[in-house]
């Protein structure tokens, strides 16, 4: 659609879903955004790239989801002097921790005025640009701890307090500035990047058929999704095709992954709220297909199942009754534990209206996948972009108009039984074929694009080949950068003894998001 | 009400024995619960305090954390409790490469600790850095930042896994006593 719009050089790309890719020059970056926005594309991601070994300057690209497909926008930046392009938080607020991000790791800025470090917290020099080709990424530097300017909000009574890096649970470490009447929140700002890890600098150092291992491990809750992601982009770019049967084995164990992320969401949240017993059950629940997962699968949390050309290992002889007893066991204890969640005063008193999104401001903030679903944006790509096997699977999309903790409950609730019915229907997928088509090694300069719907929402790989069977660049994404900003809204006038329980509704990925 | 504790009778109770010790070179089957909760009296006269640490991991080894509180391995049953501060903790444990930028949240934690200051690094990550190695980013393994008892591999280790190394560590420890 907007491809056709402009008469911009169209580059070639691959992908697991319909995918194009324009270059356009700095002012067409912005137009293309105003049209883009106003036909109601949402902004997948953004990173940039340092092509300067290849003569090209640096460069930013952009995805966008469009109702039927995904358009990538490329600009060069090409002039003389600093390398900057025109900021597209105007038009896409997500846009904003992303420029953020990759003005740390190229030192590409914006326009914008917000100059504070995203993934930068003084670990390494400020004019050290790690993503640059002419940095060398195993270089260590002294921490030079520096302060962060959080915005403040003056007033009569108002107090800030500061939550974090290091949280009182067992959870990911993150900064979270309440300014505070009392109890209630005025406003919340978070500060992210503690757990960044070079992700995008590593990839570089490794080869098209060995990045897969590292994708596994961007977010260990979502290491299907993410491993997936990757091996789509690679066999998009070198035309392999997978056997039937190892695509429905991915599916499997994606919806696995679902399952488990839920079952455990579902007990954490009654546990917020003051329910231990529904964490009691639910995590037994969630421990019953860990240990299935470690009898079929091999292994509980499945970092090595997806491998370039399929899946390493099929599923043993008994796998299918097995799973089959287990999926009836969990569905009838989801059923009942619903009912004992519905009904339970207490429990619903703490969901309803706590951390309420509506669905106007999730639109306008770029919210996707399940909290997007919970504010009634009809969004999953296992139904709006399917891609093999699920266009054969007549996925049901499950939304919720509340938005608050209640919906991203009820979602939870929902969604795990329509799993349980994929899992049913991946099973008689029993066609022999080999698990693991060969992929052969891709030419440099292919440009490739994984995305899976993943349990929080759509995970996106971009791969770009080197030479010899390396990697140029490889940029992963995760759902949580759109949606942890949704939190700051989310809290607005509920008190800070909510927040734990929000944040939970919420479980967004820090990992995944700093890279 | 009736319902939930309907769910309760029904379920029963589904706490398994704890694995033994690695010394025993055995697979996890179990030690009677009682004796391992008096041993744990006897070693620190009270429970066992965790404080646990992300210091940059991938969130797959909370995940296998978290589990040790399901109701099979029933981690507070025995009288191991995590708690919120690094004060009230006996054993820290560490997950992820060390970031660079959780480095120094890890080491204030740490010097937050009383003594004996034990640390468990766990995973892969926490043993050596693993896929992640030492970068500008990344210093690699938890011995880089802080001083290391033990570290437990695997990505992630299992909930039986980590349950033992908690378990080797702390008898050396009481035997010292
Ligand atoms: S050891 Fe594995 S699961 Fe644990 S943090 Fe590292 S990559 Fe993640």
């Amino acid at each position: 659609m907007a491809a056709e719009k402009t008469d911009e050089q169209q580059v070639k790309m691959f992908g697991n879903l319909a995918c194009s890719r324009i270059r356009v020059d700095r002012e067409g970056w912005i137009s293309t955004a105003e049209q883009l926005s106003e036909s109601g594309a949402r902004l997948l991601t953004l990173w940039g790239t340092d092509d300067r070994d290849q003569a090209g300057g640096f460069r930013i690209d952009a995805a966008y989801l469009l109702s039927d497909s995904v358009l990538v926008v490329e600009h060069r930046m090409v002039d003389e002097g600093e390398p900057w392009y025109p900021s597209l938080a105007g038009l896409f607020p997500v846009a904003l921790r992303m420029q953020r991000a990759a003005y740390d790791l190229l030192g590409i800025s914006t326009n914008e005025s917000d100059d504070r470090g995203w993934l930068r917290h003084g670990g390494w020099p400020q004019m050290v640009f790690p993503l640059r080709r002419d940095v060398d990424g195993s270089q260590q530097y002294p921490v030079v701890s520096q302060p962060y300017s959080f915005v403040s909000v003056e007033g009569d009574g108002v107090h800030e307090i500061s939550v974090g890096p290091v949280h009182a649970g067992t959870i990911e470490p993150g900064n979270f500035r309440f300014s505070v009447v009392g109890e209630k929140v005025l406003r919340l700002e978070e500060r992210l990047g503690y757990t960044h890890k070079g992700v995008a600098k590593l990839f570089e150092s490794l080869t098209q058929h060995t990045g897969h291992r590292l994708a596994a491990r961007v977010s260990g809750d979502s290491a299907i999704a993410f491993s997936w992601a990757y091996c789509a982009a690679l066999e998009a770019i070198t035309t392999t095709t997978c056997s039937a049967r190892a695509l429905a084995l991915r599916a499997l164990a994606l919806e696995h992954e679902r399952l488990a992320n839920h079952l455990g969401d579902l007990g954490s949240l009654g546990n917020d709220a003051g329910f231990a017993f529904g964490f009691t059950h639910f995590s037994k629940l969630k421990e019953d297909l860990l240990r299935a997962n470690s009898v079929v699968f091999g292994a509980r949390y499945l970092m090595a199942f997806v491998v370039p050309g399929g899946v390493a290992a099929d599923l043993n002889t008994e796998a299918r009754s097995l799973l089959l007893e287990l999926y009836d066991a969990l569905e009838t204890s989801v059923i009942n534990l619903r009912t004992i969640y519905d009904n339970h005063a207490g429990l619903q008193d703490r969901f309803r209206e706590a951390g309420r999104l509506d669905r106007s401001t999730a639109k306008r903030l770029g919210a996707i996948g399940l909290a997007g679903r919970a504010s009634g944006l009809a969004c999953d790509l296992r139904v709006d972009h399917p891609w093999a096997p699920y266009t054969s699977l007549a996925v049901t999309m499950m939304t919720q108009k509340g938005g608050d903790v209640a919906a991203r409950v009820q979602i939870r609730f929902d969604e795990v039984v329509e799993s349980l019915r994929l899992c049913r229907a991946l099973l008689t997928e029993n066609d022999s074929g080999v698990i693991q088509a060969t992929v052969p090694t891709a030419q440099s300069n292919q440009l490739g694009m994984g995305i899976i719907e993943g349990w929080r929402g759509p995970v996106a790989v971009v791969l770009e080949t080197g030479r010899d069977g390396g990697i140029h660049r490889c940029h992963t994404h995760d759902p949580s950068w759109q949606n942890w900003p949704l939190i700051e809204h989310a809290i607005i006038g509920d008190i800070v003894p909510d927040f734990p329980l929000i944040n939970k509704s919420f479980n967004l990925s820090y990992s995944g998001q700093d890279g | 009400m009736w319902n939930t504790l309907s769910r309760m009778l029904r379920t029963g109770l589904l706490t398994e024995p704890l694995p033994k010790l690695s010394e025993a070179r055995s697979v996890v089957e179990g030690l009677p619960l009682e004796p391992m909760q008096q041993n744990l009296l006897n070693i620190l006269g009270r429970a066992l305090c965790i404080r646990h640490v992300d210091a940059g991991s991938c969130n797959g080894c909370e995940l296998e954390i978290q589990a040790l509180g399901n109701p099979y391995y029933n981690i507070e049953g025995v009288g191991i409790k995590f708690v919120a501060s690094p004060r009230h903790a006996d054993l820290l444990l560490v997950t992820g490469p060390v970031s660079v930028n959780m480095e120094e949240a890890l080491r204030r934690t740490y010097e937050a600790m009383p003594e004996p200051k034990l640390v468990i690094a766990l995973g892969d990550c926490g043993a050596c850095g693993a896929a992640f190695g030492s970068s500008y980013a990344s210093r690699g393994g938890v011995s880089n930042a802080i001083p290391v008892d033990k570290t437990v591999a695997g990505c992630p280790p299992s909930p039986p896994e980590i349950l033992r190394a908690i378990l080797d560590l702390i008898r050396p420890a009481a035997d010292e006593v």
